[in-house]
């Protein structure tokens, strides 16, 4: 059973904005909403500092369905994430309980006044009838039910946001990370789905000499 | 009679005061509408390219959607 996932690879990452704008075209997503955005960690460190993309990662005890006192959010059996707009009152606390600062909300009036949340819904619509052009509007493509896959996890020049069943792009990254032989943190991971299992140590690399 | 009336009168006043039935926390469940599944839908454009999953089969899309999680890697890919 396919259990949906995100994975950014840090090592990759090269911070075109590239997933962004893929969002942003795909769902049609307002202005001053974004979905998926690109930050920096380790900011101002000299050679820690790594960039990654960073959505609603479509966690496994999401704290976002905990907090919403109306009980909109649901999970797909795939493992997604979703609201139903028609319930949600744009409270906030989502956003506040949300460790990836992923739940937007566009403005619906003057004073700041708060819209229905809007967030990441790896591309896979909402509760709306699927392809639906009332699914289109309230929560973006639903590129899932096409048979595709996220559009900026597609998107991604270098490959470095990978998207899809959670043993399958682990599977891919493991693979990286042995060949390259480092950069086996993934960021996020714990926080999304828990601990889990530790993955293999990378080889490890000499240290260059000096002759 | 008049007794009887203001016992009425007063269940029926305070009806409205009572507490809503508390769900216990981890029982809370989804209130909205209810969603339909990705592979209760035709393939995309399947008249051209010919069906990759029978509708409403879900092994069969989750065959489909794997093939294509399988293109981000690109050692595999490249391999191919």
């Amino acid at each position: 059973m396919a259990r949906m996932k995100f994975l950014c690879d840090a090592e990759r990452c090269i911070e075109c904005n590239g997933c962004v704008t893929a969002c942003k075209q795909e769902n049609e997503v307002p202005w001053g909403v974004n979905r998926r955005r690109v930050v920096t960690i380790n900011d101002g460190i000299v050679g820690a500092e790594k960039s990654i993309s960073v959505a609603c990662m479509h966690c496994s005890d999401a704290p976002c369905m905990a907090v919403c006192p109306v009980d909109c959010f649901y999970r797909t059996d795939d493992g997604v994430v979703l609201h139903d707009k028609d319930l949600c009152i744009g409270c906030g606390y989502c956003f506040y309980a949300c460790p990836f600062g992923a739940p937007q909300f566009p403005q619906a009036g003057a004073f700041g006044l708060r819209g229905k949340m809007d967030k990441c819904t790896f591309c896979a619509g909402g509760p709306e009838k699927d392809q639906s052009e009332a699914e289109f509007k309230k929560y973006g493509r639903n590129r899932l039910s096409e048979g595709k896959l996220p559009a900026c996890a597609e998107m991604c020049s270098t490959k470095a946001l990978l998207g899809g069943d959670g043993d399958v792009i682990a599977d891919i990254y493991r693979d990286r990370v042995v060949r390259r032989g480092k950069g086996s943190e993934v960021w996020g991971w714990g926080t999304a789905y828990g601990p889990g299992k530790p993955g293999p140590t990378p080889p490890q690399q000499q240290p260059a000499r000096k002759s | 009679m008049k007794t009887l009336l203001l016992v009425v009168a007063a269940a029926v006043s305070i009806a409205a005061c009572g507490n809503r039935e508390e769900i216990a926390e981890g029982k809370r469940s989804y209130q909205g509408k209810p969603d339909s599944q990705p592979w209760n839908n035709e393939p995309l454009a399947a008249e051209y390219r010919g069906g990759k999953w029978t509708k409403g089969d879900r092994a069969s899309w989750e065959t489909d959607i794997k093939a294509r999680q399988l293109t981000q890697h690109e050692y595999k890919r490249i391999d191919q």
